[in-house]
């Protein structure tokens, strides 16, 4: 069957025999209704165009440049790169955030999906719960850092204060690379569960009522019924929540910026710090300070 | 199914259990929200409380002039306005343009429709820091290197939310598009009196996630802005963090004004939040 035209219009066309055939006219509403579609989009595509597409070109051109910051830069073929590949800091930070990336994110969906599993059913103060956990999802990572900054302290920060109150002994979160590590994974991980709580919360609903019954009529009880009939059904969202996760955990700048600098000793130096540091060292102003080494 | 048919000792049961549930999630609650009552609770302590080598949960006495103090150490002031003026213009640019692309996207037939649905969803991908040097160059040959422009613009078509408006919209029946259409109305007439006003969550969504991704931007910010008079409150507080590194307590009082307006607008419209996520199809 051919597309029909709208009622109305069929009708018009056989009461006007003398009309031009609807299907020249439909040709012409279509070219009509394609370009205002491109108007509408037009500043969005100016944009992208400008801001995203032209500097991804860009950036593969300055890749194969030697540059001063200004002016043209002189054709050094694949000279960076090599550059680069000596560079151990380089490495370092391709491993810290591969690491910091495997760690992180199925941290985050483990703990945020087993707050969704206890906050799926009724409770008193839900919603309170929900926002709650949800909240520091929404800090900015400036904030954010420096208050682990300031809780991370090693001399008066409250978590070591806590530790020694338990008869430990305080941690050198700030000094020594692997504590330092910890306490950045533990920020992330802190700052991102909400959102995975959310989205898990979400995919819940889409769970059909159905099956739950039907494999409680087979004998399923709690435990079974979550593994055999919930998370097979969440993976959708955990496909979604990975790569939402990837993407967002490798982007972590401004946390890291602020609670480790990239320290002690390159300890938390992640691709994009790297980056950030390679590129605008000379002229970077906010550097943060850094305590220990 | 089993709770019923055992009767009284298995509604117990579950009743130990919600308790149990529930306890649980009372600990996990104050071990989620302890890092943002830390900071309340620094901001208002003297610091002879911050300094002793004892754990003190509430302050000896409430000092409330640990605001007034970190506030005049710098020019927070101008940042604040700066940072209000960016992220409101932000807001209504952004969440503009970004509807009008998710209708065209969701319902209008045109060619090219479906390449550019894909070029836009995937530069989702692309680390903006990546881009950052490039798109630097680009700002500084337009002239905008220390200018609200800057900040806003740049960041203003974004894959997220067109992606979320198309998915949005794509769950509005064509034929209130088509009978629109038959009494006459143009597409702007359409978007506008048929649309936006079935697109209460979407807007509402959009508007948070623009106010706290521009409110709360750090890096790009940084980087195109030059004077100080410019700066926005997160680069702002990292000045705060270099040069008063043991006021603890005025850095901490900054802090939470300066994430105040978003904890505000996070806690009007969280339900929207949590209810516009689950139904724009971002699931």
């Amino acid at each position: 069957m051919t597309v029909q035209a709208p009622p109305g219009q069929a009708a018009r066309t056989a009461a006007f025999p003398g009309a031009p055939p609807a299907r020249r006219r439909r040709r012409g509403r279509a070219v009509r209704e394609g370009a205002t579609a491109y108007l509408l989009i037009a500043p969005n595509l100016v944009l992208f165009g400008l801001f995203l597409l032209l500097p991804l070109v860009m950036t593969f051109v300055l890749a194969l440049q030697e540059s001063s910051g200004i002016g043209p830069g002189r054709w050094i073929g694949l000279g960076n790169y090599r550059q680069m590949a000596s560079d151990d800091v380089f490495w370092r930070s391709l491993v810290n955030t591969a690491v910091f990336v495997a760690v992180t994110v199925p941290a985050s969906l483990a703990i945020g999906l087993g707050l969704a599993l206890l906050l799926n059913r009724p409770i008193r103060g839900r919603a309170v719960f929900r926002s709650v956990f949800y909240l520091p999802y929404v800090i900015s990572g400036v904030v954010i850092g420096l208050t682990a900054d300031w809780m991370f302290n090693e001399n008066i920060g409250v978590v070591n204060k806590i530790l020694r109150l338990f008869g430990g002994d305080g941690v050198a979160w700030q000094s020594s690379p692997l504590p330092a590590f910890a306490s950045l994974v533990a920020v992330i991980v802190w700052s991102h569960v909400g959102f995975c709580m959310v989205i898990y919360l979400a995919g819940l609903q889409g769970v059909p009522r159905e099956r739950y019954e039907a494999a409680s009529v087979d004998g399923a009880t709690g435990w079974q019924l979550t593994r055999h009939v919930t998370l097979p059904a969440l993976r959708p969202t955990t496909f979604f929540l990975v790569v939402m996760m990837v993407i967002t955990t490798f982007q972590v700048f401004d946390v890291i910026f602020v609670l480790t600098g990239g320290g002690p000793g390159n300890a938390t130096q992640m691709l994009v710090t790297y980056a950030y540091a390679a590129g605008s060292a000379p002229a970077s102003r906010a550097t943060p300070r850094r305590s220990g080494s | 199914m089993s709770t019923l048919t055992t009767g009284r000792p298995g509604i117990r049961r579950r009743r130990g259990r919600d308790a149990g549930r529930l306890g649980l999630l009372v600990v996990l609650a104050v071990v989620m929200a302890f890092p943002l009552l830390w900071m309340l609770l620094t901001a208002v302590s003297p610091d002879r409380d911050l300094n002793s080598a004892d754990l003190r949960f509430w302050p000896s006495v409430l000092r409330l002039d640990n605001f007034s103090r970190a506030w005049n150490s710098l020019p927070f002031s101008t940042w604040l306005v700066n940072s209000v003026a960016i992220a409101l213009v932000a807001v209504v640019i952004t969440v503009a343009i970004n509807l009008v692309a998710g209708f065209v996207l969701a319902k209008m037939r045109f060619t090219g429709r479906s390449v550019l649905l894909l070029v836009i969803v995937s530069t989702l991908m692309i680390p903006v820091q990546v881009l950052m040097i490039p798109q630097f160059r680009i700002v500084a040959e337009l002239g905008w290197v220390n200018t609200y422009w800057a900040v806003i613009i740049p960041r203003a078509a974004e894959a997220f939310g067109i992606f979320l408006s198309r998915q949005f919209m794509l769950a509005i029946p064509d034929e209130l598009i088509d009978a629109a259409r038959v009494d006459g109305a143009g597409t702007l007439r359409i978007l506008r009196s048929v649309i936006l006003p079935l697109c209460k969550p979407l807007i509402a969504v959009l508007v948070i996630f623009t106010f706290m991704y521009r409110w709360n931007e750090f890096a790009w910010p940084l980087i195109v802005l030059k004077d100080q008079g410019l700066y926005t409150l997160p680069i702002g507080l990292t000045f705060l963090q270099g040069q008063y590194t043991t006021d603890y307590s005025g850095l901490m009082a900054m802090a939470l004004v300066s994430a105040l307006p978003m904890l505000v607008v996070f806690l009007v419209f969280q339900r929207y939040l949590v209810e516009g996520i689950s139904t724009t199809g971002l699931k």
